[in-house]
């Protein structure tokens, strides 16, 4: 044991050496190298698009419930199970204040991803299926044909991975900013 | 077909294809033999032994092995406490996070010196960047550490008698700098390229497209997920691990990262059969690990993507599978894919939150852990897995009236009694951890009030899981789990500790003591361990084992909750 400890410490500080600092600080410059649009940085709006924000406002799509309020200093999920009765409850009040908001869409119309909190608490997407189920309201409270929404939505969904790989889905940010766009041009 | 399913075939091909010619990469270093990057890592290795006062060259024996792999961790431990208990006033704290709690701080440290990575902290509000540093650091030799003692049990597998085992610094440093160091850079950069945060400055605040403030956790992040994933540590830099977007940004990074776990374990089997020249063997053993993972997989699958029945009978569609606590990016297939990945190679890092899963995928997840060599965690997963062989030697001999011989090596008493007892020691630990808890919740529930985020069958769940993934040192949780709390702090650290090193010294001294035994050549008596028909003995081994000491406890959790929701 004697013989081993001041070379173990001594390694362990080589080690910090290298991999706290020289790996790091080698990762750090890589990221420099990567390309403005792919890599983490505010996109021209002055949002971060790869972080989800709440959206609860009639004139927006909905974003997915979040246990933590769209809180990305303090992420997480709800953790709760399958078979918690509180749990399901609250599943019901969000299928039940859905339908007040959306009174034309029909109960199994409605994706189960707006209906359960994601895992992070700031999942920046939703499923096409759940813009889609949100169309009539928006066309409603802004006063736009539901093609032109429907337009907007086929424009900006994110295709699987090379078209074979993963899901569909749609950037619901993006997805409000281009709605907010298309109501400035409408108006002027 | 299904996008989300050819995306899981994708992932499991694309692994398979890179870990053959990785564990060949691996074997040839352990051999000491030539690769092309030598001319980068001779000199690197030279400067790390020259600055440690170490000669590389020194051979040990299997007890010497030990005692310097047991000092080190020492070390690191030492090290990791003091840092995590001042992270508040030390350098690089730029959100000025608290330092931890020393119950805390022993978890936390025990949890990443022993490639665990269990959380009872939150990333983003529970440590400094120095903090993260640190455990990142833990990251790298922690993974470092397994890799190296496997590559001894190699050693010691050999067709020869002797006692000496190579140099454990030599394995360790060419474990870290030639396998982990130039992987994580690959990853690091993909990463980075594709959305994931690296950056030192603290976090930023956003008024978002309502008009509400939004604060954003930013750090080295790219950096710390890259070696997390690579050596099966699996500790996430924000709370809820790799779900985060900003951890993991898109399917493409899904995939590399999910790769990333099973990368090095698998690599690890056939990095064997280089070393030993016993290819055949090492493809046994892939294959009956590959049918044990995918018997946990498929079913999984399955669930998730049928989802929650309690929704489905709300008259809700789920076509999309079971979504809590899942991210539409990747979908309820390829969050069940890496459950199961996760739980089998004892990583531990998360891309849902395995506390919402249907019962039985919360089964599988248990199982894999349970298990814990179905490829397992890197070195340490075949470390288990050479337990059964042996245990599976043992009783084949047994029934065909031979004595039980395994590479040329008689075993004996003395080994079987190891062997047994470190088999024996995972359900232990994992039995009465739960227990203990069961029985103290149960005695006063409103004082333990704060500990179960869901009631019933599923609170019993949480706690087994708990334990099970300590004793596995996976690092998962079912993290409704309230467990920063003394209780679970100690009790879960005791666990991982032992967990960690004695089936680290278990297979080591039944290695070395078979290494120093004459060799016996193969004949017509010697019973064949690289066919189907031992690969299945050694299967039933690990099914028989992990039933008898598992099923019951098992049926109070998830297979209740599973029959309570029909």
């Amino acid at each position: 044991m004697k013989n081993n400890i001041i070379p173990a410490i001594r390694l362990t500080l080589v080690c910090l050496v290298f991999f706290c600092g020289i790996y790091t600080l080698t990762v750090y410059g890589i990221s420099k190298l990567a390309p403005e649009d792919s890599s983490f940085k505010k996109s021209e709006s002055g949002f971060y698009e790869n972080v989800g924000q709440s959206f609860t406002s009639d004139k927006y799509f909905h974003s997915r419930p979040s246990a933590v309020g769209y809180n990305a200093a303090g992420s997480g999920g709800s953790n709760k199970g399958p078979s918690n009765p509180d749990y399901l409850a609250e599943v019901q009040a969000r299928i039940d204040t859905f339908l007040v908001h959306n009174p034309d869409i029909k109960k199994d119309e409605i994706p189960s991803d707006l209906v359960t909190a994601s895992g992070s608490g700031i999942d920046p997407h939703i499923s096409v299926q759940a813009a889609k189920v949100q169309v009539k309201r928006i066309a409603k409270v802004r006063n736009i044909s539901e093609t032109t929404i429907h337009q907007i939505i086929e424009q900006q969904s994110e295709k699987s991975l090379l078209g074979l790989f993963g899901t569909e889905k749609i950037n619901v940010l993006k997805l409000n900013l281009k709605l907010d766009q298309l109501t400035t041009t409408l108006k002027q | 077909m299904n996008t989300e399913i050819l995306g899981i075939i994708l992932m499991y091909a694309t692994v398979v294809v890179l870990a053959i010619p990785l564990g060949r990469y691996i074997g040839k270093i352990f051999n000491y033999e030539n690769t092309w990057l030598d001319k980068i890592f001779n000199p690197l290795d030279k400067l790390f032994f020259k600055l440690s006062g170490i000669d590389p060259t020194k051979e040990m024996n299997w007890k010497q092995h030990l005692v310097a792999l047991l000092t080190i961790n020492v070390v690191w431990f030492v090290l990791s406490m003091l840092v995590l208990t001042n992270m508040s006033w030390l350098p690089l704290n730029p959100d000025a996070n608290p330092s931890m709690s020393a119950d805390l701080a022993f978890n936390t440290s025990v949890s990443f010196v022993t490639n665990t990575n269990l959380q009872h902290y939150s990333g983003e509000t529970g440590l400094s960047y120095l903090g993260q540093l640190i455990l990142m650091l833990w990251q790298f030799i922690s993974a470092g550490t397994g890799i190296a003692i496997c590559a001894v049990v190699f050693m010691a597998m050999k067709e020869r008698t002797s006692e000496t085992l190579g140099n454990f610094y030599s394995f360790f440093v060419r474990a870290c700098t030639r396998i982990l160091l130039p992987l994580a850079l690959v990853v690091a950069s993909l990463l980075v390229f594709n959305g994931t945060p690296m950056t030192f400055e603290g976090k930023d605040t956003i008024t978002t497209l309502e008009g509400e403030e939004q604060q954003i956790s930013r750090g080295s992040v790219a950096a710390f997920v890259a070696i997390k994933q690579l050596g099966t540590n699996g500790g996430g830099f924000y709370g809820p691990n790799s779900a985060n977007p900003m951890e993991n940004p898109s399917y493409f990074t899904n995939i590399v990262e999910t790769i990333s776990i099973f990368l090095i374990p698998m690599a690890m089997v056939f990095a064997m059969g280089y070393v030993l020249k016993r290819r055949k063997l090492a493809w046994t053993i892939f294959g009956v690990m590959t049918i044990g993972f995918l018997l946990l997989l498929i079913p999984s699958i399955y669930f998730e993507m049928n989802g929650n029945t309690a929704i489905t009978q709300m008259g809700i569609q789920q076509q999309l599978g079971s979504m809590e606590g899942k991210e539409v990016r990747f979908g309820s297939a390829a969050s069940a894919y890496w459950a199961i990945n996760t739980t089998c190679t004892s990583n531990g890092s998360v891309n849902a939150m395995h506390d919402s899963m249907t019962p039985l995928t919360g089964m599988f997840t248990l199982l894999g852990m349970m298990i814990n060599c179905f490829y397992g965690g890197v070195g340490v997963g075949f470390l288990n897995f050479y337990i059964f062989i042996i245990l599976a030697v043992f009783i084949s001999g047994l029934m065909v009236g031979r004595t039980p011989e395994f590479l040329g090596k008689k075993i004996e008493a003395k080994e079987m009694k190891i062997a047994m007892i470190i088999a024996l020691l995972h359900p232990l630990l994992i039995l009465v951890g739960t227990a203990l808890s069961s029985f103290l919740y149960a005695g006063n529930p409103t004082e333990y009030a704060g500990w179960l985020a869901n009631p019933g069958y599923h609170g019993f769940s949480e706690m087994l899981y708990e334990f099970t993934s300590s004793s596995a040192n996976n690092g998962s949780g079912f993290e409704g789990l309230g467990d920063n709390t003394p209780f679970w702090n100690i009790a879960c650290g005791l666990v991982m500790l032992l967990a960690r090193y004695l089936p680290i010294i278990g297979p080591v001294a039944i290695a070395g003591i078979l290494a120093s035994k004459k060799y016996i050549p193969e004949s017509n008596g010697t019973l064949k361990t690289d066919t189907a028909t031992f690969g299945l003995m050694v299967f039933a081994v690990i099914a028989i084992v992990a039933a008898l000491a598992f099923f019951p406890a098992l049926t109070l959790g998830p297979i209740a909750e599973y029959f309570s929701l029909k």
